[in-house]
């Protein structure tokens, strides 16, 4: 085991383990255990939530998959990479204030509470905790393959030992700490993933002889690789750009991230997180991609395109260094997994639990089950990684199609549009799903419809399907209420 | 009543505004990302032109647009949006779910 690597490595572990305890005593001071564990009590400002927005999106794919696509694919996948510049500002922009001023007076604290209150219906509630936990578990698992397969290039430890040390560190602290435990430490992580970027994107231009020497090389390697069309010229303009549906706008959709657009203090606090995360994401996106395909003529041969970035790393810096540095994708995919689990649980407990089997449990009873079904979670995802599909991104990306087919309607009609009823978004959530489903299949067996992206047709259909159907099925227009609910009754 | 739903509308009307904002700041990113990628890389790789370093589609599309991006996000942050109070006047303290 190379300890200058690891012990690095270990500080920033341990230093995430400190943060989760304090955390959760600061929770035991605030009131409302429900509030607090998965929301943190809407208190957080213009830095933590910006950070915890791109550190929940920022993932194994961006730090792993990403760049190692990149490494193979040249500037072309660099471009469709960057399409997720908009998600900086785009999210908070459109969820934006509406979304946290309806939440408030809903109590909604995660987004099926917001659906829940805006359709009234059970069908809603139970397909989209259906989609949550479906889709969520194939984002989740894509984590947790990364993160192992991460310790594993760092320590020489076995596959399963690296998972098993992996599982282990973030369910301790997502259990102790809850929503407030994961975004403080995900502020300190996306703060360690800039500058670690910045450094190994410093440190590989300079291993290569500088940039004009760097594309000379591409150039002689493979001269695809500087144009936008990929290595062998096969990625076309509309399926690059579909990405912008994607990793893009369609990013509001996700649960994982909408919830958060309700997190924060006042509107202070959401300006300054789109400026933030507009540029932490742009730094981070734009950095680790170029990394990856500047690592091709200073790393030749790297086979496993999820290894490129330990590789490089290991490569162009003293090992001392690679290993703070290393602790960034670490901290992305931590990051990311800490907000699924949590999302996943709290749709277990409560959505199903508190909804439908005990609306009258005690906060002391919330919180044991909280914790108890965030173990249990964590632990099924341990063991879905045992075996681990080849490439993450494809598998996370599969998620993220899946939850914005879903979601992506019944959430901004369901905002800005007050003829959206349940009907509409009931069969909006269905043809989403459906078509993302089967569409993924068609492109699989025979290649990309209409030479775009899966996401894109369901997305489009789904949109068409809700309009049609709240028109046919009418309602009398939605008021959203003028106060408090509880306080309202 | 009448009076406080007035008001209601009018952040409403606000948060509307602003969402219209972010579609017309995601489709200019897209027109500049695409524009200049497509427009300057379509050419054979012998035949860029090279700007700081980086051919000039990667520097105009991705590295120029990027901070473009930057500067005119934070543009419209300062002088676009607007402050207002998330919770309903009468309500200052906390709301929490476990009340009641």
């Amino acid at each position: 085991m190379n300890w200058t690597v690891v012990t690095p490595l270990l500080i920033f572990l341990i230093t995430i383990f400190i943060i989760g305890m304090w955390s959760s005593r600061k929770m035991s001071e605030a009131e409302g255990f429900l509030n607090d564990y998965f929301l943190g009590s809407r208190e957080f400002g213009g830095l933590l939530l910006a950070m915890t927005m791109v550190a929940t999106y920022g993932s194994a794919s961006s730090f792993l998959g990403g760049p190692g696509a990149a490494y193979t694919i040249g500037f072309g996948w660099v471009l469709l990479a960057m399409s997720q510049l908009a998600t900086g500002y785009f999210v908070l922009l459109i969820l934006g204030k509406k979304f946290a001023i309806v939440a408030r007076r809903y109590n909604a604290v995660t987004l099926i509470d917001f659906l829940k209150e805006r359709y009234q219906s059970k069908a809603v509630v139970l397909l989209a905790a259906f989609s949550i936990i479906v889709f969520l578990f194939s984002a989740m698992a894509a984590q947790w393959v990364g993160g192992a397969y991460l310790i594993q290039s760092l320590t020489g430890i076995s596959y399963i030992g690296s998972l098993f040390i992996f599982t282990v560190s973030v369910l301790v602290y997502v259990t102790i700490g809850g929503f407030r435990a994961v975004v403080v430490t995900d502020a300190v992580q996306g703060i360690i993933m800039v500058v670690g970027t910045l450094f190994l994107l410093a440190a590989v231009i300079i291993a290569g002889g500088g940039l004009s020497n760097i594309f000379a090389d591409l150039t002689a390697i493979n001269p695809n690789l500087i144009t936008p069309f990929g290595h062998d010229g096969s990625l076309t303009a509309a399926y690059v750009s579909s990405y912008w549906i994607l990793v893009g706008v369609g990013v509001v959709a996700l649960p994982q991230i909408a919830v958060r657009a309700m997190s924060y203090r006042d509107s202070k606090a959401m300006h300054r997180a789109i400026i933030i995360g507009t540029v932490v994401v742009g730094t981070l996106m734009l950095g680790m991609h170029l990394i990856g395909v500047f690592a091709r003529p200073v790393l030749p041969g790297v086979e496993v395109a999820d290894q490129v970035i330990p590789l490089i790393a290991l490569e162009v810096l003293p090992p001392w260094l690679a290993g703070i540095i290393l602790s960034a994708p670490l901290a992305a995919i931590m990051s990311t997994v800490d907000s699924l689990l949590l999302l996943v649980s709290s749709s277990v407990v409560k959505d199903v639990y508190i909804n439908y089997m005990k609306p009258k449990a005690t906060d002391r009873q919330i919180k044991n089950v909280s914790m108890g079904v965030t173990a249990v979670i964590g632990i099924v995802a341990f063991v879905l990684a045992i075996s681990p599909p080849e490439l993450l991104i494809y598998l996370n990306l599969f998620a993220f199609g899946g939850l914005e087919s879903a979601f992506m309607w019944p959430l901004i009609m369901g905002l800005y549009w007050k003829y959206a009823n349940k009907t509409g978004a009931i069969a909006s959530m269905i043809t989403g799903i459906g078509s993302y489903i089967a569409i993924h299949y068609y492109n699989q067996a025979y290649g990309d419809l209409f030479g775009v992206h899966t996401v894109t047709v369901p997305v489009f259909l789904s949109l068409i399907v809700f309009v049609v159907f709240s028109l046919i099925f009418k309602e009398k227009a939605y008021e959203f209420p003028t106060q408090n609910m509880n306080k309202g009754a | 009543m009448e009076q406080k739903e007035r008001k209601q509308e009018w952040r409403f009307a606000i948060a509307n505004r602003e969402a219209l904002i972010g579609c017309g700041l995601a489709l200019f990113n897209f027109v500049w990302w695409f524009g200049f990628a497509y427009g300057l890389g379509s050419k054979p790789p012998e035949e860029y032109t090279y700007v700081m370093g980086f051919p000039a589609w990667i520097f105009y599309s991705l590295i120029l647009g990027t901070l473009v991006m930057f500067v005119l996000v934070a543009l419209v942050v300062k002088f676009f949006l607007k402050d207002i109070s998330l919770v309903d006047e009468e309500e200052t303290e906390k709301d929490e779910v476990t009340k009641g």
